[in-house]
């Protein structure tokens, strides 16, 4: 079978402040099953990377392997992209990232890929700070290999095939929050009005900014007894509140209601907006989130939007103090040091 | 012959792990190169941080052999642990010196050696009050007293005491006062010096001694390495730790204070591949160092970089296994893991330096050739070459030297081509053309996978496509055959039925056993392998010799294997020479197996040359 892409635009197609319109910022066609929660994800990303006018290039995809990994070939085309080995995207981005501090890095990865396989390189670059985007697209279930259990897969849920899986979940906004995650959201696929903002302020949040997406897998994991089904998450959803990024440039707007929402200004200037707030939620509070995901679990409730932000965060380069050019920039003069010197270090070791 | 024990002497120092030895040690040694005689030390160390045995060989040969030799002829033992296996350990004739504030056991004293009693306990008690400095200027008080027996001169140990402890003058002088206390004891209770001894010579010339760990970590700095990430293993820790403290001096900005460099500390081998792979995608030159185990880890990644084509630079400094194996204890058996790294049709660039200034030469020149070759590139040092101290041609670096940064396109050259094609052999040498990501807004980005991919770098598995693809690889393959440090010939044309192969730190005493054996009318040509891939050369020099003895330090020959399997010769004529117990090779091993198979009559001869 094959799909062709039309290549018509209609002409009168929004443009950002770059003059793009979004098909800048497509990749080429999913070969996902139709329906597929990781596609309106891909949509999302593609979506908050064009509201935010980022020049397609100055983005840099990663990704580990499996359904979720297979996305950032269907999304920012004009992007370069690395789709890695099995759970160890989190090491790419990170040489990646000490290589040119200046693209934007956005991970992608699945909860095979990073609650699995991948669980020791996650945890360790939420501990480094790294400056980049992880989005999770958390399907519960492992599906190249047909359907199995991922330990994000909630106990009692239940197969496709009929099993119900007895082990208890990884629970990675969690996870995340303890770890001391900078920016901590989850959302689901098909809430795609919660879901850009969320990415858009992720983008700008100046570490590691984390988002767990709850995205149905249609073919393997959308049965009914299943936790991670269209239907399930939408009965069982729970928004912390409404979620909007405002760029620097922008007034602040007017239909922003004092007492129920709240603002955080962002290390570029930019300002994320967070309106009618879920009553007792306070998103500066780590403790708090912690407990509102925890509680909202055991009412068997999925908790999304801004979980936990921190307004003030000191990434990797800061703290191993890194030069602000980056440093795939620099070169013979700025890097070798020389015969002279190395005349002095021979002398020394006479 | 009187004089046949001056300067040509081996000396071991048995010591406890964790008292502070291996700095007088090294003082000894350095003294020795800086009489203008070539000296070798060897650190033999256990995989503990205190209390274990550990003992510091030190090699003193005036033709200049930097191998390791058999045979103690003086032992310094402090250690009453080992002693019994150290009294058994010294030669027919040698000495003994020993800490007799304690009575030696009757049943370790040989009527064949010579004690020498230093109450070095005794002296320190009286001498100092700190318990530390107890314990540390015992190594000290036998320097001075050794320096007594072998005739080192005293300006000389001052002097480096005096570089070693810039600005603590009175450091210096309980160091002199410990030396002084060494001595005296001599003076007064022995004679002196002995028949082993030394005397000053020029033979050193401006060479330089140190370890080949700091010259591979100094090679990186001056070959551009600006991103390291790496994981703890013995014995490959000090090539980052050297990397760092020449960065830390030379690397950062003086304005700013900001650093030209990005360290990270990995939480495993995976993840330090991993980012070094990640930070060479995206342009800047990054490395890593490990050892067996690490390599084992990294085999995925490896792959990863060979298929999707991203220069790597790895070195692997190998020490003994299988597993855990041995540690702390040298071996050359990493070579074919290495060679093939990661499932699937995969080869890899292989380097192989014998000395410290080929670990600086190499580690910066592998940046240009990773880059030029755009796949991982493994210098193969080990153990004995990184941790232990050389004598070593020194440094050089031509001001004049640009990196090559192999085929990168930018974005006029971008601008200029009809359509970017990442993996379009476009200069028929299998190398195509690469992007750094960012640099241009509509030009030249591709997806960068393992899976296969077409010419553009389309997600492929059209087995055709695939099939053209891996014969792309192996056309690169041919082209780094003659990319990668050609081998050295030791003669100019063949004069010998047989041909010896060594490489790495078989060197010196594959040398020196080929000097010897030439000595007593066996003639061999030798060749010295530098890389993975080998080149028509290698193969010539196999071809043209009826026997070809390979020497190498693992079980398996596994060097052998690869030459057999690369290069498709007889495998009967492929004699392995191979010596495997964790300790480095010496001459004696390689002329005793080269003479068992050349000749069983032989070997009475050879073993007289040698005693």
């Amino acid at each position: 079978m094959t799909y062709i892409r039309p290549k018509f635009r209609h002409p009168d197609l929004p443009k950002n402040d770059l003059g793009y319109t979004t098909r800048e910022y497509e990749g080429s066609l999913s070969t996902l099953c139709a329906g597929c929660g990781h596609d309106s994800i891909s949509g999302s990303i593609l979506q908050a990377c064009f509201e935010l006018s980022i020049p397609p290039h100055r983005i840099a995809k990663l990704s580990g392997i499996g359904c979720s990994s297979k996305t950032p070939t269907y999304f920012l085309g004009n992007s370069h992209g690395f789709n890695s080995v099995h759970g160890r995207m989190p090491s790419v981005a990170t040489g990646a990232n000490m290589a040119n501090r200046d693209l934007i890095y956005m991970g992608v990865s699945g909860d095979g890929d990073t609650a699995s396989i991948g669980m020791g390189q996650f945890v360790h670059v939420i501990r480094r700070n790294l400056n980049m985007v992880y989005i999770v697209m958390n399907n519960g279930c492992y599906g190249l290999t047909k359907g199995q259990d991922s330990a994000t897969a909630d106990a009692g849920s239940k197969s496709k095939a009929g099993s119900v899986n007895p082990f208890q979940p990884i629970d990675l906004a969690g996870l995340a929050l303890e770890l001391g995650a900078g920016f901590v959201a989850q959302s689901f696929s098909g809430d795609k009005e919660q879901l850009v903002p969320l990415i858009k302020a992720a983008v700008s949040h100046p570490g590691f900014a984390f988002i767990n997406v709850i995205s149905p897998c249609v073919t393997f994991n959308n049965n009914p007894g299943s936790t991670k089904s269209y239907d399930y998450v939408r009965e069982h959803i729970e928004a912390t509140g409404k979620t909007d990024l405002v760029p620097e440039k922008s007034e602040i707007l007017a239909s922003y209601e004092s007492g129920t929402g709240t603002e955080v200004m962002l290390h570029d200037g930019t300002f994320i907006k967070l309106e009618k707030l879920a009553v007792n939620r306070d998103p500066f509070n780590r403790m708090e989130a912690m407990n509102a995901l925890r509680n909202a679990r055991n009412r068997n409730e999925i908790l999304t939007g801004l979980l936990y932000i921190e307004t003030e965060t000191e990434d990797l380069h800061h703290t191993i103090n890194s030069a602000d050019r980056p440093l795939n920039s620099l070169e013979e003069e700025d890097l070798c040091p020389g015969s002279a010197v190395l005349a002095e270090i021979n002398e020394d070791l006479r | 012959m009187p004089n046949s024990k001056v300067n040509d002497f081996v000396i071991r120092f048995a010591n406890v792990n964790g008292t502070g030895s291996a700095s007088a040690n090294y003082l000894f040694a350095k003294a020795i190169f800086r009489m203008g005689i070539p000296v070798t030390p060897k650190n033999i160390f256990p995989s503990n941080i205190q209390g274990l045995p550990t003992w510091y060989d030190v090699r003193v040969s005036e033709k200049g052999y930097l191998g390791r030799r058999e045979g103690v002829d003086l032992m310094v033992c402090v250690n009453p642990q080992s002693m019994p296996d150290d009294v058994l350990s010294v030669k027919s004739g040698g000495y003994f010196i020993y800490d007799c504030t304690k009575a030696l056991n009757p049943a370790l004293i040989r009527p064949d050696v010579t004690y020498i009693g230093l109450p070095l306990m005794e002296m320190c008690l009286r001498e100092f009050t700190d318990p530390r400095q107890r314990q540390l200027f015992k190594n000290i008080i036998y320097v001075g007293a050794l320096s007594a027996l072998l005739d080192i001169e005293f300006s000389v140990l001052e002097q480096l005491l005096a570089e070693q402890f810039v600005g603590k003058e009175k450091l210096v002088a309980m160091n002199i006062k410990a030396l002084n206390l060494g001595i005296q004891y001599i003076h007064s209770n022995y004679a002196y010096p002995l028949d082993i001894r030394l005397e000053r010579r020029n033979l050193v010339g401006d060479k330089i001694l140190i370890d080949g760990n700091s010259a591979c970590g100094l090679g990186a700095v001056y070959g551009g390495a600006t991103v390291v990430a790496w994981y703890p293993i013995t014995p490959s820790t000090s090539v980052v730790e050297a990397f760092e403290s020449y960065a830390k001096k030379l690397r950062v900005d003086k304005e700013t204070g900001k650093r030209n460099y990005a360290i990270v500390q990995a939480e495993d081998e995976l993840a330090a591949i991993g980012m070094v792979i990640g930070a060479n995608w995206n342009g800047a030159r990054s490395f890593t160092a490990t050892s067996g185990p690490g390599l084992s880890l990294m085999n995925e990644f490896l792959g990863l970089a060979y298929f999707a084509e991203i220069p790597t630079v790895l070195i692997d400094v190998q020490r003994t296994g299988p597993s855990t194996g041995m540690p702390t204890r040298t071996q050359q058996s990493d070579i074919l893991l290495a060679a093939y790294a990661s499932h699937g049709d995969t080869k890899q660039v292989l380097i192989f330096p014998s000395t410290p200034k080929e670990c600086f030469d190499m580690s910066a020149e592998s940046f240009d050739l990773a880059e030029l070759l755009q796949t991982p590139v493994i210098i193969m040092t080990d153990l004995d070459l990184g941790m232990n101290d050389h004598m070593s041609e020194s440094f050089e670096w031509d001001d004049k030297r640009k990196y090559n940064r192999g085929k990168v396109l930018d974005a006029s050259q971008l601008e200029e081509m009809p359509q970017f094609g990442r993996y379009l052999d476009i200069d028929g040498d299998g190398i195509p053309y690469r992007t750094i990501p960012g640099t241009h807004p509509t030009k030249g980005s591709f997806f960068t996978r393992g899976t296969s991919r077409d010419e553009y770098a389309a997600y492929t598995e059209d087995g055709r496509v695939y099939v053209r693809n891996m014969e792309r690889l192996l056309k690169k393959w041919n082209t780094a055959k003659e990319t990668v440090p050609a081998p050295f010939l030791y003669q100019e044309e063949n004069k010998s039925p047989y041909g010896i192969i060594f490489f790495g730190t078989s060197t010196f005493s594959a040398e020196e056993a080929i000097d010897s054996m030439h000595a007593s009318g066996l003639v061999f040509d030798a060749m010295r392998l530098k890389a993975f891939p080998f080149n028509k050369t290698v193969e010539d020099f196999i071809y043209s010799h009826e026997k070809v003895f390979i020497i190498e330090q693992n079980r398996d020959a596994q060097m052998r294997s690869l030459l057999i399997n690369e290069l498709n010769v007889n495998p009967q004529k492929m004699i392995p020479v191979l010596n495997y117990d964790g300790m480095p090779i010496t001459a004696y091993a390689i002329m005793a197996l080269i003479n068992k198979n050349l000749s069983p009559a032989l070997n009475a001869s050879t073993s007289k040359i040698l005693s």
